[in-house]
């Protein structure tokens, strides 16, 4: 039982990586009605920047300020991030609107081409990203449960960037033209909105958010250049649990997709584990076609 | 209402009867077009992929089971009926075109001919003049006229020139409740209609 | 004049059709040829591709034509070959438990083997195991519209579940490495040079086979509502066809060709593995069609084996190049090129046709005016 408290614990913060990568993915999908392939790609390039920052902290700060690399990682991650997503915008996803399926196929081939770069960058083998020491070790809950404060520090960066994008979402003027686009995107326009403006700054919002979830991962393990491949499934299956275009949504499919994973993975095994969270989800939409929470259209065909 | 007719949304309440026995809320939208409800959208929606005849050949097939649309032929009354029709809406010179080079008036009349050929007993058609010239609309309104006779046209419209001109009951619904019927004439000599429309801008009518 | 150009424009659809047809039997009468030209490491290759495009006509059948996006045609894929191979594994083993199995600890055959030993409940698996997965995934998703991307990453969740399922599953399914180390197919040795010919042309005959098939559908009424359904759901919904049988229908057709395809290919490549079945393989499926030719038969066919010939003859070279290859192809297929070759093709048949009549329609025009004796008119 014990155990199981530490797989439903992990499984709790490999939710919040999840959430954080599903939160762009939805957001983009809400509001350009485009899915990106290449979301995966941005959880990497995230990834490599923290892998990045902390080797110039090595060769340029030395030994006594390594331990705060990560806290230059995050915003760093972000940013860069971001910045790709931006330029993927303005250059490719742009002519694509309006065709969701195909938008697919292009930012697939764009992720095919970022892997490969990344691994002749970096090369393919994996590389190992050193965890800052104030993250080692863990809260001693039970006697034998401890909690590893990097897993703790991953749920507390995904509740803070959640708080950071409801609060962006809607406090700010850009997060409501954000909103009023997602609503109606020719009426936004006709008030004098700027669509394309808005279409770019949130597709770099997303990507960077994604960037995050990149950096967050490094404390979990090392990165390769098919890191994006392995979560970009499950992060899609949040949003197709979660429904599109409320946070609410995505944070419930991230936590039933990410606690779901490691449940079955414990009582089965890891094969089986994820075959039986894919038949839940199927039987969930059964039920739920729309997901947890959506918005209703009111096109007629989409 | 045109929607929950045709089972694109369900009512929250209330039942649809259509011919004293079924009630149609329960229903899908395929097994409501079997029962002889025709629907057009305010937007024309025809398949742009496929000829114009074979827009009208897929309304008109009587069967649509897979095993009949993979191995069976239209009969040869279905096929004349294609022509007769496709004759009446004007567009059997064109009919081996992809509606893609039609006019937006003509595609309304495309789909008013799918609905046509699909022989329904009730036809319910969204403002099917709406972004239509006066020509054009006048060719519809004859059309929907001739229609008329075999089986029940029922037409949501704000155009009112087009109503008084084509329309031989007029229901004035507001709010979703039943203001007036009859013909054009008493509308408009109706206060309540009149206040609701000139006092505060109007609701449909059909 | 309306009628004239009516005249002409159906004799355009008629000059099209004789082209694609032109084109396909001439592709056929190629591949057929091919074997005597290439050695049989080529003719081994080709068989291969031939055996992708079979996959490629079911792809089309259900995203050129219907508009749905699978992404997990891999799976189907597999499971044909995989039905294939462990009929192909039991032929090798000579009624002993096969290699993998007693590596891994496993002492009686599984059940779901034993009708493996039998060739043709083995072939006729190949298609139908496929088609009915495609049933249930089809049934289950299309009968509450979940349709779009959703659907296309449902498929996609199903292509990466197979893949950690049949890792996973070592002892039934010889796991990452998956099954190989065949000997013979009905007695023969499957490295020899006749066999692998014979192979070629059992797999060109079935692409031909599945070409006619797809023909006949697509001209059917039956692919005429599939395009409905793709152009607008809804009005065919209200035309009073009901999408989500025709949907899956068409998804299981799909699947069945996949399987059949996979049946194909392992005994020419002499192995299958999870790796087949997985995501990328699977969006490489799709890439093969789009580059062809979305919504047409022949296109498909043409882009399954032009690119996976570049793709063999571009990672023979620099393998790290074919990566940025598909990847370019990918995104500039999508925006620039929407209806991929086949689609390059009609324009510019489209260009040369409408240059002819509009010569047509001078010179009688011309004639015209000279016999109305309007001289002045011309020049």
């Amino acid at each position: 039982m014990d155990t199981y408290l530490l797989q439903i614990f992990n499984g709790i913060s490999v939710s919040s990586v999840l959430l954080l990568a599903a939160l762009g993915l939805a957001i983009t999908f809400g509001l350009m009605k485009i899915i990106n392939m290449a979301h995966g790609e941005m959880i990497m390039i995230g990834a490599y920047t923290t892998y990045m920052v902390q080797n110039l902290f090595i060769s340029f700060l030395g030994d006594r300020y390594f331990d705060l690399y990560f806290i230059a990682a995050i915003p760093l991650s972000f940013l860069i991030t971001g910045f790709v997503g931006y330029l993927l915008e303005i250059s490719i996803v742009k002519r694509l609107y309006g065709r969701t399926l195909d938008s697919l196929l292009a930012t697939w081939g764009i992720s095919l081409i970022l892997q490969q770069l990344a691994r002749n960058i970096f090369g393919a083998p994996n590389v190992d990203v050193k965890s800052p020491a104030w993250l080692n070790g863990g809260v001693v809950v039970l006697s034998n449960i401890q909690l590893p404060y990097k897993r703790l520090f991953i749920i507390l960066l995904a509740a803070l960037c959640i708080a950071g994008v409801y609060l962006f979402l809607f406090k700010s003027d850009s997060g409501r033209r954000i909103r009023a686009v997602m609503q109606n995107r020719s009426m936004a326009e006709s008030l004098g909105i700027n669509t394309r403006k808005v279409d770019s700054m949130t597709f770099a919002i997303g990507s960077g958010l994604a960037g995050i979830a990149g950096c967050a991962l490094t404390l979990l393990g090392s990165i390769g250049p098919t890191l994006g491949t392995n979560y970009i499934v499950d992060t899609f299956m949040v949003v197709v649990l979660g429904g599109v275009g409320r946070i609410i949504g995505t944070v419930a499919g991230a936590a039933a997709i990410g606690i779901g994973n490691t449940t079955f993975e414990y009582f089965t095994n890891a094969s089986l584990g994820k075959v039986l969270v894919f038949l839940a989800v199927i039987l969930f939409l059964q039920w739920k076609p729309q997901g947890f929470f959506s918005i209703s259209s009111r096109v007629l065909d989409e | 209402m045109l929607d929950a007719i045709c089972g694109r949304v369900k009512p929250a309440e209330g039942k649809i009867i259509f011919k004293g026995i079924k009630d149609v809320t329960e229903m899908s939208e395929h097994q409501i077009v079997e029962l002889g409800i025709g629907r057009k959208f305010q937007v024309p929606s025809v398949f742009m992929g496929i000829t114009i005849y074979e827009n009208m050949e897929l309304a008109a097939a009587r069967k649509r089971s897979l095993y009949s649309t993979l191995f069976t032929k239209l009969s040869k009354e279905q096929m004349e009926r294609i022509q007769d029709v496709l004759q009446k809406i004007g567009l059997y010179e064109k009919r081996y075109r992809t509606p893609a080079a039609l006019s937006h008036g003509e595609k309304q009349w495309l789909e008013i001919g799918m609905l046509l050929v699909q022989q329904p007993e009730i036809m319910l058609l969204d403002e099917p003049v709406a972004g239509m010239g006066r020509k054009e609309t006048d060719k519809t309104g004859r059309l929907l006229k001739e229609i008329s006779e075999k089986c029940s046209v029922i037409v949501v419209e704000h155009d009112m020139e087009f109503v008084r001109e084509y329309a031989d009951k007029v229901t004035v619904l507001h709010e979703g409740r039943l203001l007036d019927e009859g013909n054009m004439h008493e509308i408009q000599e109706n206060p309540k209609v009149m206040e609701v429309y000139l006092g505060r801008g109007g609701e449909g009518c059909d | 004049m309306e009628r004239n150009l009516h005249y002409l424009k159906g004799s355009f659809l008629k000059d099209r059709l004789f082209a694609n047809n032109f084109i396909i039997t001439l592709l056929f009468v190629l591949l057929a040829l091919a074997p005597l030209f290439l050695s049989d490491f080529r003719t081994n290759l080709l068989g291969k591709f031939i055996a992708y495009a079979i996959l490629a006509l079911g792809i089309d059948l259900i995203w050129g034509y219907t508009g749905i996006l699978s992404l997990g045609h891999g799976v189907y894929f597999g499971l044909g070959a995989y039905c294939m191979a462990m009929y192909l594994k039991l032929e090798a083993s000579n009624g002993k438990l096969p290699d993998f199995m007693s590596w891994s600890g496993q002492k009686v055959l599984p059940w779901f083997w034993k009708p493996f030993v039998y060739a043709p409940v083995a072939i006729i698996l190949s298609v139908l195991v496929p088609a009915i997965l495609a049933l249930i995934i089809g049934y289950l998703t299309f009968k509450n519209r979940i349709k779009g991307v959703y659907f296309s990453i449902l498929t996609q969740a199903l292509s990466i579940i197979f893949v950690v399922l049949f890792v996973g599953q070592q002892a039934y399914t010889g796991g990452t490495n998956g099954i190989t180390n065949f000997k013979t197919i009905f007695g023969f040795p499957l490295s020899s040079s006749s066999t692998k010919v014979t192979l070629y042309y059992v797999a060109l005959g079935f692409l031909i086979l599945a070409f006619l098939f797809c023909r006949w559908i697509v001209q059917s009424r039956f692919g005429k509502v599939l395009i409905a359904i793709r152009d607008s759901e809804n009005r065919a919904r209200f035309s009073g066809y009901n999408p989500a049988i025709y949907k899956t229908f068409v998804y299981c057709i799909s699947a069945g060709l996949a399987g059949l395809a996979g049946a194909l290919f392992v005994p020419q490549v002499g192995i299958i593995s999870p790796a087949e079945m997985g995501i990328v393989p699977s969006v490489e499926m799709v890439i093969w069609v789009a580059i062809g030719g979305r919504g047409t038969l022949v296109g498909a066919v043409i882009g399954a084996i032009l690119v996976n010939s570049l793709k063999s003859m571009v990672s023979e070279g620099f393998p790290a190049a074919w990566s940025y290859f598909i990847g370019i192809s990918f995104v500039a297929v999508v925006i620039f090129m929407p209806y991929g070759l086949a689609g390059l093709l009609n324009q510019i048949k489209r260009k040369i046709y409408t240059q002819k009549s509009v010569k047509q329609y001078s010179s009688a025009a011309l004639n015209i005016l000279e016999e109305s004796g309007c001289d002045e008119y011309v020049g």
